[in-house]
């Protein structure tokens, strides 16, 4: 296969990633499509390190997946300290900080 | 042989993906995102990426998944309404996403990287094995490998501070 095909198929898996966050209000829903982007990300990043030959494009992937474990761990930290406060758990709910 | 592979983990990968945003309980998206983070490692595979693809697993589809798996258990899933709160807003985000695929697959497909048409160079056996990846996170990319375990050290240490249930009459 062509690595173009994989640049494509990880740009196509970014843009359902982007809608998700554009049209779910769950915070959950809206970590997992963030996951779906960064997933993506990686796809790419994966195939640029084959198409140069080079190993170095898989230890971007690997620091991206430790950034995206990050992500993951604070933002249901977040989830979970919502839940015990008893507010919504709905984005359009949770504005207070946006002005 | 190879492109019936890519394209059943790519089918795999897009139905997971359509899935983690159409379905309405999180529980289901939970399980759609699995499906989707093994058809990436399948892909992984194919790109030479061993390492990459264990770790695939084993972190996300593993560990990842199953944190997330007791939040939505604990949480509870459901409550989300299913009208807009901005008229159209289902179809302007899947419009402007379009835009933006076709944006980004025009600059790829127009690019002057003449290797995207190709398999990619031919490379050695080790390619991607653990031992590579070892060599170089230990010699050429300590730095940020080091930086990389702070970072979650730091993330562990918050997810703590966030979630842990504090003493009655204490300030929030």
């Amino acid at each position: 296969m062509n690595i173009s095909w994989y640049i494509v198929l990880s740009a196509l898996l970014f843009g359902i990633g982007a809608v998700g966050i554009l049209v779910r209000r769950s915070p959950m829903v809206i970590l997992l499509c963030l996951e779906l982007m960064l997933n993506a990300g990686n796809l790419a990043l994966v195939a640029f390190s084959r198409e140069v030959g080079n190993g170095q494009g898989q230890v971007f992937a690997l620091v991206v997946m430790v950034v995206a474990a990050c992500e993951v761990v604070v933002g249901l930290g977040l989830i979970v300290a919502i839940f015990r406060r008893k507010l919504p758990l709905n984005v359009d709910d949770l504005r207070e900080l946006r002005g | 042989m190879e492109a019936v592979i890519f394209f059943l983990a790519a089918i795999g990968a897009i139905a997971g993906a359509i899935g983690v945003v159409a379905l309405q309980n999180p529980f289901y998206s939970v399980l759609a995102l699995v499906v989707h983070l093994f058809s990436l490692a399948a892909l992984f595979l194919l790109l030479t990426a061993a390492f990459i693809a264990a770790a695939q697993v084993v972190v996300y589809a593993g560990a990842v998944m199953v944190l997330y798996v007791f939040v939505v258990a604990y949480v509870g899933g459901g409550g989300e309404p299913v009208e807009d709160p901005i008229h159209g807003q289902r179809f302007l985000g899947i419009l402007v996403v379009s835009f933006l695929f076709v944006e980004l697959s025009a600059a790829i497909l127009s690019s002057a990287l003449k290797a995207l048409d190709t398999h990619g160079p031919d490379v050695p056996a080790g390619f991607g094995d653990p031992a590579a990846i070892g060599n170089l996170l230990l010699e050429k990319f300590l730095l940020p490998f080091e930086a990389s375990s702070i970072l979650l050290l730091i993330a562990a240490v918050g997810a703590i501070v966030l979630a842990a249930r504090r003493r009655e009459g204490a300030v929030p």
